[in-house]
């Protein structure tokens, strides 16, 4: 039963992920006035990806991206099946490390400088995550997701100030503006594609299925925020990860790209003003 | 219709052009003709392209830029000739300066003129490429 379970998640987790980048374009093509490409390109990009010759720059430079997809793999497991919040914490980021260490392996400047811009990303987005888990846990006194949506009312009742700062530190994570410093769809004006500027074929189809892993992982917080014991809440938290994501996307399209300096302070300090309030509130009014 | 060909990506380089013909490129990128509902991507980047765009009469400082773009990407790959200049030189063919068309430096399969090319003579060029890479990527399997 579980097998089939982990099974699932690994095949529908990216199927679901390719289409929700898929409908990002055609929206983003809307907004801007465009026709847009067909829903399903994504996946017309991989596909196309994986019959292209892959140019192997050295040994390691590949299999990089590969340990990194098998680890956020590993996190969306632990994540969906129920698993403990802080051990997908550790994994998501040590998938997102091994991928940095993908850029520094190839001595492509562009990718060097994506690469140092990955780190400072990380460094930017750490505090906010931790700070998630450390509320969630004061809420359910449990680091477990099946027993945090479990709860009588959803975390976000308590912890609304979080969840805000958590939407503030969201585009790190799915790669939009205004902190797409790394790897963008966008950013061939800058640093060429960032950390990804020396993968090409099948290796090039692996970090676009990562980043699907991982769009959906970071809608998987959204969700733990808004589900309850009732099946009601897991609907309205389903459509919460689309209102998000659907703003994540307005926001994608109004805004710049903001410079490492202001992306890591202004994170920072969100994420510790907001956070710390609010967990002072919380253990203020000690529920 | 096989995947290669619902999703060619670009990769525009200018050698030696007026700019007249960039614009033109770009344009085709642009609302009104948005290229990318075919699902043509213009990347930065040789290593993810599919389609080599180059505008321009190559000049000798372009030679060496031109071939080592065309070497970095990853088979199969199609290069599009866009302009008349990039077709055959144009009105630079005889400066002593420039080699006078793509073809003289690399293997091209697609021809735009237009001086500069219309947005849909590129639409056109780029969906043919895209057809070419098809067939090059049937070759390449069989081999």
């Amino acid at each position: 039963m579980s097998v089939i379970k982990v099974i699932l998640i690994i095949i529908l987790t990216p199927l679901a992920g390719g289409l929700l980048v898929g409908f990002d374009r055609v929206i983003s093509a809307r907004m801007q006035g465009r026709q847009g490409p067909p829903i399903l390109q994504p996946f017309y990009d991989v596909l196309k990806l994986i019959s292209k010759e892959t140019i192997e720059v050295n040994r390691f430079h590949r299999f990089y991206v590969y340990l990194s997809l098998m680890f956020i793999i590993l996190t969306a497991v632990v994540m969906f099946s129920g698993g403990d919040i802080l051990l997908a914490i550790f994994i998501l980021s040590l998938g997102a490390m091994f991928f940095t260490l993908g850029g520094y392996a190839s001595w492509s400047p562009y990718s060097v400088v994506g690469a140092e811009r990955e780190l400072l990303q990380m460094m930017a987005y750490e505090p906010m995550m931790f700070i998630v888990a450390a509320g969630l846990y004061y809420v359910s006194n449990s680091f477990f997701v099946s027993d945090i949506i479990s709860q009588s009312k959803p975390a976000i009742v308590y912890l609304p100030v979080v969840f805000v700062g958590f939407i503030y530190i969201l585009p790190f994570k799915l790669r939009k503006s205004p902190f797409d410093l790394s790897v963008s769809e966008e950013a061939n004006q800058e640093v060429v594609q960032g950390i990804s500027t020396e993968y090409s074929g099948r290796a090039l189809a692996v970090i676009e299925v990562t980043h699907w892993y991982e769009t959906m992982i970071a809608l998987g917080f959204v969700f733990v925020f808004f589900a309850a014991d009732n099946k009601i809440s897991h609907l309205i938290a389903v459509l919460m990860c689309l209102v998000v994501y659907m703003f994540e996307i307005i926001l994608d399209n109004s805004t710049v790209r903001v410079k490492w300096q202001k992306a890591l302070s202004s994170a920072w300090i969100v994420s510790g003003i907001l956070g710390i309030v609010n967990l002072t509130v919380l253990s203020f009014f000690n529920f | 219709m096989s995947i290669n060909k619902k999703s060619p990506w670009v990769l525009h380089y200018d050698a030696t052009s007026c700019n007249g013909c960039d614009i033109e490129v770009l344009a085709s990128f642009s609302p009104v003709h948005d290229l990318e509902r075919f699902g043509v991507v213009n990347t930065g980047d040789p290593r993810h392209a599919d389609i080599l765009l180059i505008t321009g009469s190559v000049n000798r400082q372009s030679i060496p830029v031109v071939k080592q773009l065309y070497e970095q990407m990853p088979d199969p790959k199609v290069v599009v000739a866009v302009g008349i200049c990039a077709t055959s030189g144009g009105i630079f063919k005889d400066c002593y300066n420039v080699v006078g068309g793509v073809d003289k430096v690399l293997p091209v399969d697609v021809y735009v003129p237009g001086c500069a090319a219309r947005p849909q003579a590129i639409i056109d060029g780029i969906l043919k490429a895209a057809s070419i890479l098809e067939e090059k990527e049937k070759a390449l399997k069989e081999r």
